[in-house]
């Protein structure tokens, strides 16, 4: 009789939604771009993201950093209520963008995500010609209403991606028929083609190698100067070489945040420690 | 220890492994390949049973069918004697008289009223038609002897084509003695021959067969199919898109899904009875015509491009959407540009299917009187109508024999359309299609 109850309630422990762990860090900034104020995300009845609260800060990275699975991709989504096309994804919290809560029923999510773009884990161009993958935003959206603004708009896009010299030659091609690295570079050619005011990316250099690696941070310290930027990614290296602040996930939980300094030369948390020396696991 | 050893392939997975992997991969590679040739084995037999099949299909309607494309034709000497016929309105004279003088001349020795029934019963009602036509269209002929070749009456004609036997006994055949000695005059004159059958090609539905056409039933087939399709495929595709890529997807779309899948197997007639009691009975539309079978075939194709829209949909990849929509593309947009012209050839498909599967479809039509009699060849929507399906049903259940090929050579036009929409589709993929 007390084995069943012991069971039981051995068994209800670990089925109860687990508490948040406690954020170690300052999560405020200065004149902060977005808010998010206690995040939680669902898929069905699945929590993905537990009560996390963080500051973007204007013209600033910040890294997302964490082990494979821990919500990343899910929070970086939730900005621009990308999770709004998953069903039975589920958000509550607040998140505000200057100031709004974006979402708020009134918020119209078309102007919202011309504004804050996204480059997507896995390149995904438009099976359209490489010149359509990136001029159609543009055009949808009215900034460019001639052929040659078109034109212009296509050329600096694909050059601040890296990859105007590689494809100017076949604009007219299938996006769909370039390597998986020169995809990637497109879709960020794509995304900053209507000059969103905060770019989302989700492992943008996960697929390239260390040249186009190496361009495609040069674009974001140059765009930092005018945007922020959200980045998540998997290279410590790029982490700390690319971002002012940086922001530890694990199991659905914001670990820490900090600068990317501090991250990376005085963790707190043991757990980030682990992580960014390679202990984890 | 050694009993280990003969299981070493228990030992292959473990770190102590006595085999080498390509020694075990090589030992069940034999069976994996025997399992493959089977399933191909397999294959290629059903594949050769269908053709079979298809074979003997074609095989035996080409073979009852194609005798329906040749008429017996009879060539006759017509004077068109001016005092039988009015300059001034050539289209009153008695034409049947005419046609029966000039074979009267042919068989001088026939005199009784009994045997020149029997006489003019060798040519077809369809030879006054003719030579009416002929006289309205060239009137300067009145006053001179033409030679022309009328259609001889189906049974003539089944004896030309070898379906009347000569051996049966008199009295089981529908030609007496008598008459089969003047066909063989007429032959002997060489006044009898076999010509294409144009006739078939160009009139309508008619009670002698020798007169009777698919022309009617086709441009009836052709009115109603257009009816369907003008609705069906931007109703359906408007449906599919807006389940599939608008509406919540909660227990009122689950349930509309599940009527929809119902409505694809509910029996074709009852799509009838409801437009008998609809379109006929409540809307008051006329009986017979093309646009009510039109609006009936539409409600059982609906389902069909329906289901098949929505499944093209549902195949077009969710990142090319996120894409469209992560640069702040509205819905629509999104659906416009990318999600529809990646799904156009699959919906395109279901419609040709669903077409297909009206030009052939009968029962439901038969509900709202498309399977009256109809001899005038439609001109519109709202004229009386058959179609082909339904023409083909009231020719098998005629009793003439000359009946019974036409049968055949209906199907082989209804199966050359067929073949020809499935080719419109495939071009139609092909055009659409963007392999990239
Ligand atoms: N569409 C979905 N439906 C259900 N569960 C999901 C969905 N997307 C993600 N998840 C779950 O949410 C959790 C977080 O996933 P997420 O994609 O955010 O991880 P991540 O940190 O981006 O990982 P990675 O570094 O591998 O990309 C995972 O457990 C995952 O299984
Ligand atoms: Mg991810």
């Amino acid at each position: 009789m007390q084995e069943v109850l012991k069971k039981k309630s051995l068994e209800k422990r670990v089925l109860a939604p687990r508490e948040s762990r406690k954020t170690i860090g300052n999560i405020n900034v200065q004149n902060p771009r977005m808010v998010c104020r206690n995040v939680d995300v669902y898929y069905d009845d699945k929590q993905a993201i537990r009560k996390v609260s963080i500051d973007i800060g204007r013209n600033e990275v910040l890294a997302m950093i964490g082990p494979s699975g821990c919500g990343k991709s899910t929070f970086l989504r939730c900005l621009n209520r990308m999770n709004d096309t998953i069903d039975g994804c589920r958000v509550t919290g607040k998140i505000l963008f200057d100031g709004k809560d974006i979402y708020d029923s009134s918020v119209d999510v078309v102007p919202l995500r011309a504004q804050i773009g996204m480059v997507f884990q896995k390149p995904n161009p438009f099976p359209k010609s490489i010149y359509e993958n990136v001029s159609w935003a543009p055009k949808i959206h009215g900034l460019a209403e001639s052929k040659a603004e078109a034109d212009e708009i296509v050329e600096s896009s694909l050059h601040k991606a890296g990859l105007w010299d590689e494809v100017k030659d076949r604009l007219d091609q299938p996006g769909t028929g370039l390597s998986g690295g020169q995809q990637q570079r497109l879709c960020i050619a794509r995304a900053i083609a209507v000059s969103p005011e905060v770019i989302l990316m989700d492992e943008p250099c996960s697929a390239l190698d260390p040249i186009a690696t190496a361009k495609i941070e040069d674009l974001i310290d140059e765009l930092r100067e005018q945007y922020t930027i959200v980045i998540v990614t998997h290279s410590m290296q790029q982490a700390s070489r690319v971002s002012q602040r940086t922001a530890f996930f694990h199991l659905g939980d914001l670990i820490e945040v900090g600068s990317t300094d501090t991250i990376f030369t005085k963790p707190s948390h043991q757990l980030t420690e682990d992580y960014i020396t390679g202990r984890y696991g | 220890m050694s009993s280990s050893k003969n299981k070493s392939i228990a030992g292959a997975s473990g770190s102590s492994r006595r085999e080498r992997t390509i020694d075990i991969v090589n030992r069940r590679l034999a069976k994996r390949y025997r399992i493959e040739k089977r399933f191909r084995f397999y294959g290629l037999c059903s594949i050769i049973v269908s053709m079979v099949f298809l074979a003997v299909l074609l095989t035996s309607i080409v073979s009852n069918g194609y005798s329906a494309f040749f008429q017996t034709y009879v060539r006759l000497d017509i004077t068109l004697d001016s005092a039988m016929l009015d300059r001034e309105n050539p289209g009153k004279s008695n034409f049947q008289a005419i046609i029966k003088q000039s074979i009267n001349k042919l068989y001088p020795e026939v005199e009784d009223r009994k045997s020149k029934r029997e006489l003019y019963a060798l040519f077809s009602s369809g030879a006054a038609f003719q030579l009416r036509d002929l006289v309205m269209r060239h009137p300067d002929l009145i006053g001179t002897t033409v030679s022309l070749w009328v259609p001889a009456d189906d049974d003539v004609d089944m004896l030309m084509k070898g379906y009347i036997k000569r051996s049966v006994a008199e009295n089981e055949r529908r030609l007496s003695d008598r008459q089969l000695g003047w066909i063989d005059r007429l032959a002997d004159q060489d006044r009898i021959e076999k010509r294409f059958n144009v006739t078939f090609f160009t009139a309508g539905d008619s009670r002698e067969p020798e007169l009777a056409g698919i022309w009617g039933a086709v441009k009836g087939s052709f009115f109603t199919l257009l009816v369907t399709l003008v609705l069906s495929f931007p109703i359906g595709l408007a449906a599919a898109v807006y389940l599939e890529e608008f509406a919540p997807k909660n227990l009122a779309t689950d349930f509309i899904e599940v009527n929809i899948n119902n409505l694809a197997a509910v029996p074709s007639i009852v799509f009838g009875l409801l437009g008998l009691a609809v379109f006929l009975n409540f809307f008051g539309m006329p009986r017979s015509t093309p646009l009510v079978g039109g609006l009936v075939l539409m409600l059982m194709t609906l389902p069909t491009i329906i289901i098949a829209s929505r499944a093209a949909l549902k195949a077009v990849p969710p990142s090319i959407r996120e894409a469209a929509l992560g640069v702040g593309s509205s819905k629509m947009q999104m659906v416009s540009s990318h999600v529809l012209p990646l799904a156009l050839p699959g919906m395109l498909t279901g419609t040709i299917i669903g077409m297909a599967q009206a030009l052939g479809e009968t029962a439901p039509l038969l509900m709202i009187g498309m399977v009256a009699f109809i001899v005038d060849i439609p001109g519109g929507f709202t004229d009386p109508a058959a179609v082909m399906p339904v023409q083909i049903y009231l020719w098998a259940d005629s009793p003439e024999r000359a009946f019974l090929e036409r049968t055949s050579a209906a199907i082989l036009v209804l199966l050359a359309f067929l073949v020809l929409m499935n080719a419109a589709a495939v071009i139609m993929r092909k055009r659409f299609e963007k392999r990239w």
